[in-house]
């Protein structure tokens, strides 16, 4: 593999204090990113995929999170490192664009001025007129028509796709190793939803770059990721190349996830198939497996033992399932061609 | 006849002003939102709306429920025009026409208990009296798969999804015969989503009811809805049988939306079928000559800056406002969404 690991967590876990209790956000996650690859995570609301995007920045507040496990970018734990030094790492190593491309930037500046101090705060000798002709050329390549007129134009004068664009600019200027994308698409209309991740491909073929894809949408993970986390109460429950999550998905969250998706697409109208009741309160998950009470298959020792990973199939999956792999691999063929 | 029409729009436009008022002489902005869309909602079907954002499709649902009044064009509520009703006329149409919305936390009152939300407005139009208001309300709370003991209940003690099916019971709640939804699911998990367009699938079955159903997600519209009408920049494009319109849409737009659609299926990638519009949607305020989309579209001729094409039959039992309508059906492996 010539391909080299930019992004290594391990064991990671976060804890929120709330005045209503401990909000254990994620549990021991861990995964490795070579450059050039892309990973996914999915996963609903509450899963825990966004907090850990955030801790690979070191967003997350140090007084009411305690966060613990290592994030090693280039040799560096951002977990443990000084702010200066994660100050360099964020931006230059690893960047992240949002979901509301409208939020993420400052009304009250020019676009060509945020992009061009994303790329001055990391080249602090570079005079403007330099910087200016960077954030020129990185217009050009994120796709902004007639870029001379408008880098000097504010972000209201933009549509959402062009604003999406602006902020993955500033993302990429200083062309860094990790891009985190927090459900960049989201908030976009199918059409330009296209467009972003054509662009998101283009640009990382070019830099060569990894990229994190957060999203709650298999269709977009099955396009654009080349492996996926299937996150849960926090916890990774499976863990798979794209290809086997959707030939051979292992964990019966996925089933679930799959089931709903393929039933939606199918052209029928009979009933769809849905995950019963709702994803848990992070406050007071399940004892055991947090999916136990939404699973159909689950037995006595899901209530009591959280399942750890284990390897599972041919195709190089894991999952965190009690269930025996005959079971799960005879169901999970009978999901994916349903 | 019109006994099997619940609901009509005709020719519904809609035009806001925006900037100063003019009163200095300085020109005021005109955003043509909807601009003469006519549709008929046959008796407990399903109409579709789909588009992107800013085509116009939730003002279109304010119009039909009338919480906004349109430039021109009339609204037909079981064969009576509603367009003008005002008083209490008004209010009896409110009863027959309810609209779910898209957000389940900005459209509930976190002041009101749930018994209040779906209560109140069965008392106010006199459809309970105050004894048995509580039985019929946890009637309705278990009918949508609320648990009846949380009557006393406040909005922020649900989830997303239970919220969703609060709305969906005080639409209910008056006993409508139309119910408008404008992206009902879309503010929800997809494992969430899937319950909640059972219920409506199953509620629609059980009490006979029509819909309007709104929404910028494909494969929703396409599960739910019998007619699609594909809207753009203020007009509708293309309407169809829904079967019809996904499997062998007429209008350039439909196809290329179609084909954005990311399918959940990794082997397909990269199989070259997405066509890749240009550019953004422009500006309501000053749209397009002729055809609106023709500044997108891969086959745009003179002709079609010069004419506005009708809507209207192709023969094949499609009804699309195109100069070139698409011929091919087309075809994907699988399903399309």
């Amino acid at each position: 593999m010539s391909n080299e690991v930019v992004l290594s967590v391990k064991n990671l876990s976060v804890v929120f204090h709330t005045p209503d209790g401990d909000v254990a956000a994620v549990s021991d996650v861990s995964f490795d990113l070579r450059s050039g690859e892309t990973l996914g995570i999915v996963g609903e609301s509450g899963s825990g995929k966004s907090v850990t995007a955030s801790s690979i920045m070191r967003l997350n507040n140090s007084v009411t999170a305690s966060t613990s496990g290592s994030i090693l970018i280039s040799g560096v734990d951002v977990l443990t490192a000084d702010e200066i030094e994660v100050r360099r790492v964020r931006g230059s190593e690893v960047a992240m664009i949002f979901q509301d491309p409208l939020s993420a930037l400052n009304p009250y500046y020019t676009v060509g001025k945020q992009i061009a101090e994303a790329y001055l705060v990391h080249h602090p000798h570079v005079s403007k007129s330099e910087a200016r002709a960077v954030t020129l050329e990185m217009l050009k390549k994120v796709g902004i028509p007639n870029p001379e007129k408008r880098i000097d134009e504010f972000p209201h004068q933009f549509s959402g796709g062009m604003r999406q664009r602006i902020v993955i600019a500033i993302a990429l200027i200083n062309n860094p190793k990790v891009l985190i994308a927090d459900e960049p698409t989201t908030a976009l209309d199918v059409t330009v939803q296209a467009q972003i991740l054509d662009l998101m491909k283009e640009l990382q073929a070019e830099f060569n770059m990894a990229i994190v894809l957060i999203t709650h949408d298999l269709g977009v993970i099955a396009e654009a990721a080349k492996d996926v986390l299937v996150m849960y109460g926090g916890r990774v429950v499976e863990r798979s190349t794209v290809e086997a999550l959707f030939s051979e998905p292992t964990h019966p969250y996925a089933w679930g996830l799959l089931g709903a998706v393929n039933s939606l697409s199918s052209s029928g109208r009979g009933a769809l198939a849905t995950i019963a009741g709702s994803p848990p309160s992070l406050i007071a998950l399940p004892s055991g497996c947090s999916f136990n009470p939404r699973c159909a298959y689950a037995s006595d020792v899901c209530r009591t033992e959280v399942p750890l990973l284990r390897s599972i199939g041919l195709q190089g999956s894991v999952t965190a399932c009690h269930l025996p792999d005959v079971e799960i691999l005879s169901i999970g063929h009978g999901v994916a061609s349903r | 006849m019109s006994n099997d029409i619940a609901l009509q729009a005709i020719d519904l436009v809609k035009h806001f002003s925006t900037g100063s008022s003019g009163v200095l002489g300085r020109a005021t902005n005109i955003v043509q939102a909807v601009d003469g869309v006519s549709f008929t909602l046959p008796r407990g079907k399903t109409l579709g709306i789909v588009g992107e954002s800013g085509c116009g499709k939730s003002t279109l649902a304010r119009l039909v429920t009338r919480l906004i009044e349109p430039s021109s064009g009339s609204v037909v509520l079981d064969g009576v025009d509603i367009t003008n009703l005002s008083g209490k006329a008004l209010r009896e149409m409110r009863r027959k026409l309810q609209i779910i919305f898209q957000d389940p936390y900005s459209s509930l009152n976190p002041r009101h208990s749930i018994g209040q939300i779906i209560g109140d407005p069965m008392r106010i139009q006199g459809i309970v009296t105050r004894p048995n208001e509580k039985a019929e309300v946890q009637d309705l709370m278990q009918r949508v798969g609320l648990n009846p003991e949380h009557y006393n209940r406040y909005p922020h003690e649900f989830s997303g999804g239970q919220r969703q099916r609060i709305g969906i019971a005080r639409a209910l709640s008056l006993q409508p015969s139309v119910i408008v939804a404008d992206e009902p699911v879309s503010a929800l998990d997809v494992s969430i989503q899937a319950q909640i367009l059972n219920l409506l699938e199953n509620l629609q079955k059980d009490l006979g009811l029509s819909y309007v159903f709104i929404a910028h997600d494909l494969s929703v519209v396409r599960h739910i809805a019998d007619q699609v009408a594909v809207m753009y920049l203020g007009k509708i494009v293309e309407v169809g049988a829904a079967v019809t319109v996904y499997s062998n849409p007429a209008h350039p737009y439909t196809k290329a939306l179609l084909s954005a659609v990311p399918v959940a299926n990794p082997s397909m990638r990269g199989l070259g079928r997405r066509i890749r519009l240009v550019g953004d949607v422009p500006s309501p305020i000053d749209p397009p000559s002729g055809c609106r989309f023709r500044t997108r579209c891969w086959k745009a001729t003179d002709l079609c800056a010069a004419v506005e094409p009708p809507l209207q039959a192709d023969g094949a039992g499609r009804v699309v406002a195109c100069h070139f309508p698409e011929e091919t059906p087309v075809t994907i492996g699988q399903s399309p969404v």
